[in-house]
């Protein structure tokens, strides 16, 4: 639910097996030794570049929008959110 | 408060920073913009485009970081917040998790015991902000708005230190002012570059455990933050004396009915799943740069009040008012450099005539009509006594109306103060002459009519004489 | 003439180049030439989601006239393929994926640009396994794609299209991407070259992300010599891209030929045991052998977590991707689906219908693993492995110049054979996984035949070191012929 996918009985009960195989597999990692060890996020050791603040993009809406399947008036429409 | 009940009040405030392009795109953050028209493909989260960050955030953050004296962080880490909803394109936020840019700071606000107190500032970190959604003006859908998508913002969380709306409502002020002063945020509430949200929980008094906290969102005044958290802190304190209890939830503030009533859940039981962002790099900044950016702070409220009590003699109440914003404190400096009139005469017209004009008008101290140098001008000519302050209202107006300067003014409208004393007398002598009957109650005992005179006098000059020479000149010549 | 044009097809960029240089054909008719044969030969191998027959003539001509005015870059005139995960202005870019079946890029990705820029003409969008999750091309909503050496095998994936088109000689150069060996595997399974450069060498800006941290984008070509004129273009720092680094992009074509004597390589003691077929195991030691009589010194070498890099992966690639793969919800772009009666309806079915079964599972596993209470055991648990896998690299290092190895556990496996049990396809990915998680450029090389099917040395080397793996690689290409051999159907 969290990962908002819809599955089919059929599909579900075999993701549901296939998914515990995969969690016993990934278990080895707990055999590892991790004591003092930094995690890594990244394979370099470098740090975050820094871009100026200058508006540098033209948006050209009418173009991005044909890709979506459902605009009016310049805005997505998505089903009615009630807040 | 009620009896036996204490209430524990945390604000997290985010501030938009005043920023020319996004926190992560080159797309423009300007206010307005007709729909979609400044989401690029980074914000629009297309497959394949990525973020990169925009310098003055960190710029921003550390000048913040350094006025609430935190420390700032010199390993900072972006992090995504995962959880689906149409105004969100990546489908996840990236924002700051473990390692915020900012951590442990304070402000100090005036608490409900008239003391000075300290309130904790947990963390500030950077994130971007949603997009919009429409729901009016479509049948069955929404319309999503995706030029906010992108926007840098502030996220400053206060330790649950405020014990009362009115406390909540001085630290957001302070916060407010705090921004403004730094030139990192313009503020603006009603355009949504400054929101607020307040966690309250109430705990009988001298429980150190802290009660279940609501949270409540859609404060966007000063005042709609009182009257919402004093109607929830009733609404908690109402409920448990019913035996009843508090749950953890948010709540919207209706401003219409003057109450909060829960939301119905957008994010249900929401694990964000929080993790690095590995499109981006750890922020690193160094000492060095810190220290670069704490030089070139400007001077911050608090030291400016301070300065304006000691330098200029301003009482307390009014050098408050004075650096409410750095706008109208630079004001009222450059007008004081420019007259020899006492600071508190320029503190005065600045809190009065000046600031009625702007209200009327709708206007900001920016686009005040009357530049300080021209005020000053004005001021002078009281101090000289070339003319009275009530003669000097009138110049001001002029003066609002484009007029031109105050010596200008004066002179076109001939206003200038009658001081001679040989026109005041023969003037003096009029009055007494015509008004015989007040004479004689005058010198009677009744002192009180020596308004009705100088009131005869001031009319009989249109007001020009000069109020404080007719005062004498009467007393003289109604010796009994 | 025909005879000449028949050959065409087999040349190298470099051979290619020559005969455009000379005179002997056009690009045009290059142009032509592949796109006829790719039409007559594509209907049993399905390497490509899309031709773009127009745009590479249009190219091809704007190419020969650059020719003649004396401009044009590295790549001018040459035919490539981009894998379908590359954006491609105003062409559909599926990324191999029913989610992506109705999107025309509205952008080109950096690798895009550059090949542009440099004058290469783009034959199509290659075929690969869905959001570039797999190891043999068959996740991929267009259809599996068949192996060039036998039909009935896989020809590894992710990127099976580029692989098998570059073996089938549709073109002798296509981009790939290479996530946890999408781009090494299925060479060594196609017989052709295939590198993966450092971690940050490549822009990702457009690359369509799977999982950003591991993910870079390389090429798979017959030669060595090929691979490296087609890295220098790709190479370089990208500013719209925070992981690219900023590090200067050597002439990978210089110095190929040079001597590898004395070059230190590096032998996997956990590499040789029983997860390695016996005749794959057989060549890579003739291979390692070749490589010593030109000079190389073989130096056995530990990789003691070599095990717990495919664990780690699977943890950190899915929690990734299942974050990436959000974005995917109908409102923007892509695959909507009809009639939602709610928010929540509208993202579970367009979700639901636009991923195909592997692609669900791996957003499963990640979002599992970054879930509250997992978070720690799971994936940050594997961020700390990760490091442990990158030092042992690194100690390794000190000793050797590169590791050499197999690329995969077996030859080419048939179609359908492994795709019901998830963990055996992902052990296909042992000895590959290690250069994704450490950053480090990798490539594989064709060192023989098991079967009648291709086997892949795999090369590993220092950050920045692909200079030193092409050498390696040219010098062995120089030595053995395994580069040249044709599958039958395609000769």
């Amino acid at each position: 639910m969290l990962a908002r996918l819809e599955l089919t009985e059929d599909e579900y009960a075999e993701s549901v097996l296939k998914l515990s195989k995969i969690v016993d597999f990934v278990d080895q990692l707990s055999q590892a030794d991790t004591t003092d060890v930094v995690p890594m996020a990244h394979p370099l050791d470098a740090a975050q570049r820094l871009r100026p603040d200058v508006v540098t993009e033209v948006v050209e809406r009418d173009r991005f929008q044909e890709n979506a399947a459902s605009v009016a008036d310049g805005l997505y429409l998505v089903p009615k959110v009630i807040e | 408060m009620r009896a036996g009940w204490e209430v524990v009040i945390g604000l997290e405030i985010h501030a938009q920073l005043a920023t020319k392009s996004k926190i992560f795109s080159g797309a423009s953050t300007a206010y307005g913009a007709a729909p979609n028209t400044q989401a690029c493909l980074v914000d629009l989260g297309y497959p394949g485009v990525l973020p990169v960050l925009n310098v003055e955030v960190v710029h921003m953050a550390t000048m913040f970081g350094l006025a609430v004296d935190a420390t700032v962080a010199h390993r900072s880490v972006f992090a995504r917040k995962n959880y689906f909803y149409p105004d969100l394109p990546k489908g996840y936020q990236i924002s700051q998790f473990e390692l915020p840019i900012v951590e442990h700071g304070e402000l100090f606000i005036t608490g409900d015991d008239g003391k000075e107190k300290r309130i904790g500032i947990t963390r500030a970190h950077l994130e971007e902000d949603a997009g919009k959604s429409v729901h009016e003006g479509f049948d069955q859908s929404s319309g999503i708005d995706l030029n906010r998508t992108g926007t840098p913002l502030l996220e400053i969380v206060s330790e649950p230190d405020l014990r009362s709306a009115k406390e909540a409502v001085a630290y957001m002020r302070k916060i407010h002012t705090l921004v403004r002063y730094l030139g990192i945020s313009d503020g603006n509430m009603q355009e949504g570059s400054f929101r607020c949200d307040a966690n309250v929980s109430i705990r009988p008094d001298g429980q150190q455990a802290l009660g279940t906290r609501a949270e409540l969102k859609n404060l966007n005044s000063f005042r709609f933050i009182e009257r919402a958290i004093n109607f929830e802190i009733e609404r908690q304190i109402d409920l448990v004396e019913d035996g009843g209890e508090v749950v953890q939830e948010t709540r919207l503030y209706d401003s219409d009915k003057d109450e909060t009533r829960s939301m119905r859940s957008k994010e249900e039981a929401n694990d964000y799943r929080y993790f690095p962002d590995p499109d981006l790099l750890p922020v690193e900044i160094s000492a060095d740069y810190i220290e670069a950016v704490r030089q070139q702070l400007p001077e911050l409220p608090a030291a400016k009040r301070r300065r304006f009590v000691d330098e200029y003699g301003l009482k307390a109440e009014d050098a408050d008012m004075m650096t409410a914003s750095r706008a109208l404190a630079d004001y009222f400096e450059a007008a004081v450099a420019a007259t020899d009139a006492k600071s508190q005469l320029v503190a005065n017209w600045v809190m009065g005539d000046l600031s009625g004009a702007l209200n009327r008008d709708g206007l900001d101290i920016g686009d005040c009509k009357v530049a300080p140098v021209e005020l000053a001008g004005l001021l002078t000519r009281i101090h000289d006594n070339t003319i009275s302050g009530k003669i000097a209202k009138q110049v001001f107006e002029a003066m609002w109306d484009d007029e031109g300067t105050a010596d200008e003014i004066i002179d076109a409208k001939g206003l200038k103060q009658i001081t001679d004393n040989s026109a005041i007398e023969a003037v003096v002598d009029e009055v007494i002459a015509a008004n015989p009957g007040q004479v004689a109650e005058y010198m009677a005992g009744k002192d009180k009519l020596i308004g009705f005179f100088v009131g005869q006098v001031m009319q009989a000059t249109k007001g020009q004489a000069n109020p404080g020479q007719v005062n004498q000149i009467l007393k003289q010549k109604l010796k009994p | 003439m025909s005879d000449s044009k028949q050959a065409l097809y087999s040349r190298s960029m470099t051979e290619l180049e020559a005969g455009l240089d000379a005179g002997e054909f056009s690009s045009v008719e290059l142009t032509r030439a592949l796109l006829e044969r790719i039409g007559e030969l594509d209907a049993t191998l399905n390497t490509f989601v899309t031709v773009t027959a127009d745009e590479a003539l249009a190219a091809a001509e704007r190419a020969d006239k650059a020719r003649a005015a004396g401009t044009g870059g590295v790549l001018n005139g040459l035919p490539i393929i981009h894998k379908d995960i590359f954006c491609t202005r105003g062409v559909k870019t599926s990324c191999g994926s029913r989610m992506l079946d109705n999107f025309i890029s509205p952008y080109d990705a950096a690798v895009v640009e550059k090949m542009a820029d440099a004058g290469a003409v783009v034959l199509g969008k290659s075929n690969m396994d869905e959001f570039a999750m797999g190891s043999s091309n068959e996740t991929s909503y267009y259809g599996a794609v068949s192996n060039p050496w036998d039909l009935e095998c896989s020809p590894g994936g992710s990127s099976g299209g580029s692989a098998a088109a570059v073996a089938a000689r549709f073109a002798p150069a296509a981009t790939g991407t290479d996530t946890g060996g999408s781009i090494r595997q299925p060479a060594a399974l196609t017989g052709t070259v295939g590198i993966k450069p450092t971690y940050g060498r490549v822009s990702r800006y457009g690359m369509i992300a799977f999982a950003s941290s591991l993910d870079q984008a390389g090429v798979i070509t017959r030669t060595a010599e090929d691979a490296a004129r087609m890295l220098g273009v790709m190479a370089g720092f990208d500013e719209r891209d925070s992981t690219s680094i900023d590090h200067p992009v050597p002439d990978y074509t210089a110095g190929l030929g040079e001597s590898i004597k004395g070059l230190r390589v590096g032998v996997v003691r956990q590499h040789f045991d029983e997860g390695l077929d016996a005749s794959c195991a057989d060549r890579i030691r003739e291979a390692i052998a070749e490589l010593e009589s030109l000079g190389a010194k073989a130096v056995e070498v530990d990789l003691p977590n070599l095990d717990l890099s495919v664990p780690t992966y699977y943890v950190v690639a899915p929690a990734e991707c299942s974050s990436n793969l959000s974005r995917f919800d109908g409102v923007r772009f892509g695959h909507r689906a009809e009639n939602a009666k709610d928010l929540l309806d509208l993202y579970c079915r367009s979700r639901g219908e636009g991923f195909g079964d592997e692609v669900k599972r791996r957003i499963m596993t990640g979002t599992y693993v970054l879930s509250a209470g997992y978070y720690d055991a799971y994936y940050l648990k594997a961020q700390q492995v990760r490091h442990l896998i990158a030092d042992d690299f690194k100690k390794a290092f000190a000793n050797v110049d590169i590791i050499a190895g197999p690329t995969a556990p077996s030859p080419a496996f048939k179609l359908g054979e492994k795709i019901d049990d998830p963990i055996t396809m992902y052990l296909n990915d042992i000895y590959t996984i290690g250069a994704n998680l450490a950053g480090l450029p990798a490539m594989s090389v064709p060192c023989g035949f098991v079967d009648d099917l291709p086997v892949g040395l795999h090369l590993v080397g220092a950050h920045f070191a692909e200079q030193t793996l092409l050498r390696c690689a040219h010098r062995y290409q120089q030595a053995t012929d395994w580069h040249t051999a044709c599958p039958e159907r395609f000769q």
